[in-house]
């Protein structure tokens, strides 16, 4: 290989490490993915190593004038009803559930599904309404300054209460839309409500991020607001608004459960979890499980958008922020 | 025809308020077409403010502007001027060939003349390799380079310069200098450039503006000839001569 230092063109030069920076780029995505792997696993590893031990902790002082019964006098208790052993949780997966037939996992798997159906279309609608507030803020001061506190104080009002609300109002008064109004519906609205927020917030700051020097530019090309924000304001808003989408995203799938439980609409992960916890003496695993369909839910909407993330910017030759 | 003529312009900015600044008082220049000529002064002494003026990014508070026969704001709208800034203000997203282009696009031209443009463009600031290329890529001078492109892509009579060599190290400064000399001499555009540094006005100009701070006002515009130029002109006594000269006039506005 052409060693860069001792090329004296500067053209060679610099097209050498180009490549050079290429391909560590690709090894370094490559070591960064398997890397990201390993830690995960062993992360998962450590977490069930800190609940065994808790468990056989708890279990070796656990007569009630023991000395040493920390667990279940000061600490929650660590039988086998509280925290149900590891194997029993991956039962549950494989054991149908009562009264049914076919795995716990495969119910999982399509509840999932519906729940994450309401989590794209809330976090699509939270997009699009995010974005168009941060354009109209970006493009009027005086919205900004009328605006922007409301739309921190919406946030101020916990989902949990409005969320029964917005399925109230769903079923009885939303009948302008051509196609019929369905409750999974009510819940992306409620998903929105946590989605739209960091869009406009993110989105605002990205927007009005260029430096004078590239305003002025497209001033002195007398290109108007439209054509400034296409050609500018938008790309170099785009970062920000990859970091927004990854807290969207997220936020999509936390209002979509807490929209199917406080609204008690069935069908998705949400109603499950409720569900398992009612009947949660008589098989606790299978909460235990829901809520692992849960978490994998969001890590797996959250990696979705962070691929998205590096391919885009990537392809612009920049990185990501954050 | 003047290329561009400045009568009676002053600047105040925000007039009537307790932070009201006296930027430029009653300039009057006239710049003649393929002329090059520096405005040098002080911080504070209004030559940014005097450039942008010219650009119709700011309207003056009193006085008028002519560009290439027309208001300052019509020759904007016109796109009769290019500009570029002591940074380089490219954009991050786009190849440099479609930095180049950012300005056609935006004068509609169809892909197949921008493409034709903008090689021939990375031809004329003699980088013709990096079209495909990202800023980032490139070093300081490299990117300025591309800026000077930008603003030249679509023949504009006229090329506004607020200090684009002052990021840079003193060789590549030079360098620099040389090159926007020929590109000068091979475009016949008319240049107006803002500077900091005596050497620089010096080698580059036909007329060296003194401009003395608050407000703004032209103290004393300098004619410099060294004929055809070299790199040995920097060390031609008549361009020692220039640098004395606008020395003398830099401290004299500066009371020293």
């Amino acid at each position: 290989m052409t060693s860069v230092t001792g090329t004296a063109d500067p053209l060679v030069r610099a097209q050498l490490l180009r490549e050079q920076s290429a391909r560590a780029d690709r090894r370094a995505t490559a070591g960064r993915v398997t890397r990201q792997v390993v830690v995960f696993g062993l992360f998962m590893v450590a977490i069930a190593a800190v609940y065994i031990s808790y468990k056989a902790f708890g279990a070796a002082f656990d007569h009630e004038q023991h000395t040493w019964r920390i667990i279940g006098s000061y600490l929650p208790r660590s039988d086998d009803l509280n925290m149900p052993p590891i194997p029993d949780i991956f039962g549950a997966l494989t054991d149908p559930l009562p009264g049914e037939s076919g795995s716990m996992a495969g119910t999982l798997f399509g509840e999932a599904l519906f729940t994450l159906r309401e989590t794209v279309a809330g976090f699509v609608v939270g997009v699009v309404l995010g974005l168009t507030l941060a354009i109209a803020l970006a493009r009027s001061s005086f919205l900004e300054r009328g605006l922007t506190p409301y739309i921190v104080a919406s946030q101020t009002i916990p989902l949990i209460a409005i969320a029964p609300l917005v399925v109230i109002w769903g079923r009885k008064n939303i009948d302008f839309f051509p196609w019929e109004w369905k409750d999974w519906m009510s819940v992306s609205i409620i998903a929105t409500y946590l989605t739209f927020f960091p869009v406009a917030i993110n989105g605002l700051r990205g927007l009005k991020s260029p430096r004078p020097e590239n305003l002025e530019l497209m001033e002195s090309y007398a290109a108007g607001w439209t054509p400034t924000l296409w050609r500018l304001r938008f790309p170099a808003s785009l970062p920000y608004l990859f970091a927004a989408f990854k807290l969207a995203a997220t936020a999509s799938v936390i209002g979509a459960i807490v929209g199917e439980i406080s609204a008690g609409v069935g069908g998705g992960l949400g109603r499950r979890i409720l569900s398992e916890a009612l009947r949660y003496s008589t098989g606790p695993g299978r909460l235990y499980a829901s809520v692992a369909f849960a978490a994998l839910l969001g890590i797996g909407v959250f990696l979705v958008i962070t691929a998205v993330e590096q391919l885009v910017l990537r392809s612009q030759g920049r990185k990501a922020i954050t | 025809m003047s290329a561009v003529e400045i009568r009676n312009v002053s600047k105040i900015f925000n007039r009537g308020r307790a932070n009201e600044v006296h930027a430029i008082d009653d300039v009057d220049l006239a710049i003649e077409s393929g002329e090059f000529v520096t405005l040098i002064g002080p911080s504070g002494c209004g030559k940014s403010t005097l450039l942008r003026l010219v650009a119709s990014l700011l309207s003056p508070s009193e006085g008028a502007i002519t560009v290439a026969g027309k208001s300052a704001e019509q020759a904007r709208l016109d796109q009769d001027y290019g500009m570029a800034f002591q940074r380089a203000g490219l954009f991050e997203w786009r190849t440099v060939a479609k930095n180049i282009e950012l300005p056609l696009e935006l004068m509609g031209w169809n892909r197949a003349d921008r493409r034709r443009r903008s090689a021939e463009m990375l031809e004329l600031v003699k980088l013709p390799e990096f079209g495909d290329h990202h800023p980032a890529e490139l070093s300081g001078g490299m990117q300025q380079r591309i800026a000077i492109a930008r603003s030249l892509a679509f023949n504009p009579s006229l090329l506004l310069m607020d200090e684009p060599f002052g990021a840079l190290d003193e060789m590549t400064r030079e360098h620099m200098q040389t090159e926007l000399l020929r590109i000068w001499e091979e475009t016949a555009t008319t240049v107006v450039f803002v500077t900091h540094s005596i050497p620089e006005a010096v080698i580059l100009s036909n007329r060296v503006v003194v401009m003395s701070p608050r407000p703004g006002k032209i103290s004393e515009i300098i004619p410099i000839d060294l004929g055809e130029r070299s790199d040995d002109t920097r060390e031609d006594p008549e361009f020692f001569k220039g640098v004395t000269r606008v020395r003398e006039a830099l401290r004299a506005v500066e009371g020293l």
